[in-house]
């Protein structure tokens, strides 16, 4: 049995001149739950709707579940569950008549499937006689997510279902997608939130239609090779006009209340750096070295990728 | 930042019927503060926004925006704060010239001074080359900034910013924060709402709501110690699952 979900190889789409995605390539296994971690504009959604036989590429193949997405594309869309970013409900029906339509298109029943979506539904079902337009956002999702999970699909694609959701839904959220996975449910996820990249298994860093990185969080958190240090002080503005004008900024970022630092010198010490924070008048300062977390990395990589465009102009 | 309130909030309680969006609130802001107003969805975080912009009246209570009277003052109000939002802020079919001089203009901003601070802020954007463009053909991550340099053009006391940032990379986001701390700098108070639990923690104070009540305030490294937490995330879920 092959143990891939999806291979995908060299898939490109353009829009007119733009172009969408650039040759992306990557093999997805089985009961992986996979992140694409990306914002806006970076080519989450036209690489999902090519997987979900939506959108034709240009250039490249895909096979999903040994089912070729061009040719196959009615045996596909069989096996597959989609939750488009605005989540696809009827806002006029019900609750149950939204679940039982999408049901209904599968040719199932909402009581065949419901030991699968039994956690998530029943979150809502005190409301299925409610309108889906008349749901809460966390409602919404929760729906939704049952909808697309109605005909038991081997692969589903979840396209930005936290974005706009507070951080409370997110988690509950997430909690039931690992729940799925252990139902060997292969999980193709999209996130702006980079906060969420550590849930999955695997991760691409996406920008600008590329895959800037594939591989496990904790690999791509591993992969940071500067030391990385969070400074403190009580003028976090004037610190980071400071750090910015200093001669061995390598990088400085806002990260919550402290500063994340890099130093384009090798051996530099913390002791080095708060002597020079104390010549500078900085009050109350800390620093500690720390590990780099995925937003870090995946500022890294758009920083190393823009020189690299830089350099070539 | 000075110790004087630009905000002041006192026991404010909007009903829509039986429902009760905002039950109770009590606090301030401080002049030049920047201040997160969190709360899950539902919280009731839009309705008292609405009522801070001079656009909806409390059930009960008094409220001062920069000095002037909630219920009596709501056009002085108006032309002492600006807004924006994720959702709507500048107009898509209009050029970037055109929605600066469209907000300029309904601000009250003489000729001369918009031609001035239009030079101005297109300089510090890095925009002169997008004058004539259209608002939706720009990035996201510049639609953000100028709606952001639109809503503080007229100097407002106070700038509101309802979930600014969604959707745009990690750098973008930063050079966004750049402009909302440049602007605390300039004394225009910062009153922010958003769901990314690390933006909580560039705020100088947050709030956070549940079910209409501020369940919290203080500045962050005050919550995360009083919910013994590493991050305001964790802060924020363990009063929404109290």
């Amino acid at each position: 049995m092959n143990k891939q979900a999806i291979i995908i190889s060299g898939i490109s789409k353009n829009y007119g001149d733009i172009s969408a995605i650039k040759q992306l390539s990557v093999e997805i296994q089985k009961g992986e739950i996979f992140g694409l971690i990306g914002p806006d504009g970076a080519g989450k959604t036209t690489l999902i709707r090519i997987l979900t036989t939506l959108l034709l590429a240009d250039e490249g193949f895909a096979v999903l579940e040994g089912l070729d997405i061009v040719k196959d594309y009615k045996k596909i869309r069989k096996i597959v569950g989609y939750m488009p970013g605005r989540f696809s409900l009827y806002q006029d029906l019900t609750v149950e008549e939204n679940l039982s339509f999408f049901a209904s298109v599968f040719e199932t029943t909402i009581e065949k499937n419901y030991d699968l979506i039994k956690d998530i539904y029943s979150h809502i079902e005190p409301f299925k006689k409610r309108k889906a337009g008349d749901l809460s956002g966390g409602m919404k999702q929760k729906l939704a997510l049952s909808c697309a999970l109605i005909h038991k699909p081997k692969v589903l694609f979840l396209d930005e279902p936290t974005t706009g959701v507070d951080a409370v839904s997110r988690k509950e959220f997430w909690e039931m997608l690992k729940k799925l996975k252990a139902e060997g449910i292969t999980v193709i996820v999209s996130t702006p939130y980079m906060d969420e990249a550590s849930l999955c298994d695997r991760i691409a860093l996406m920008q600008n239609g590329k895959f800037m990185t594939v591989n496990t969080p904790e690999n791509i958190q591993n992969s940071f090779k500067k030391t990385l240090f969070a400074i403190k002080s009580d003028d976090k503005f004037r610190l980071l006009n400071d750090l910015r004008n200093y001669e061995f900024t390598n990088s400085v970022n806002i990260f919550g209340q402290k500063l994340h630092y890099t130093d384009k010198r090798n051996n530099v010490s913390e002791n080095d750096l708060l002597t020079w924070l104390k010549n500078k008048n900085h009050k109350n300062t800390e620093t500690e070295i720390v590990k780099a977390s995925i937003e870090d990395c995946f500022i890294e990589y758009m920083s190393r990728e823009q020189l690299a465009v830089s350099s070539r102009q | 930042m000075t110790d004087t309130s630009i905000i002041s909030v006192k026991n404010l309680t909007k009903m829509f019927g039986d429902f009760t969006a905002n039950d109770n609130l009590t606090f301030d802001v401080k002049k030049g503060e920047i201040f997160g107003f969190l709360g899950a969805n539902g919280a009731g975080k839009t309705t008292a926004l609405k009522i801070f912009c001079g656009l909806s009246f409390p059930t009960s209570g008094e409220v001062k925006i920069a000095g002037f009277d909630i219920y009596k003052e709501t056009e002085k109000i108006k032309k002492n704060i600006g807004y924006m939002s994720q959702k709507f802020s500048l107009y898509e079919d209009l050029t970037v010239k055109e929605n600066i001089r469209f907000y300029a203009k309904i601000y009250g901003i003489s000729k001369n001074e918009i031609k001035n601070k239009t030079e101005e802020l297109l300089e510090k954007l890095n925009f002169s080359h997008a004058l004539n463009e259209r608002i939706k053909d720009i990035p996201l991550g510049w639609k953000q900034k100028l709606a952001f340099s639109t809503a503080v053009f007229h100097n407002p006391k106070i700038v509101f910013l309802d979930e600014p940032t969604g959707g745009v990379d990690p750098i973008t986001r930063r050079q966004f924060w750049d402009l909302i701390y440049e602007a605390a700098e300039n004394d225009i108070t910062v009153f922010v709402t958003t769901h990314y639990m690390d933006e909580a923690e560039y705020c100088d104070r947050v709030s956070i709501m549940d079910a209409g009540r501020i369940e919290a305030i203080g500045k962050p490294e005050e919550l995360m110690l009083q919910y013994n937490a590493d991050t305001m995330d964790e802060v924020f879920l363990k009063i929404a699952r109290q």
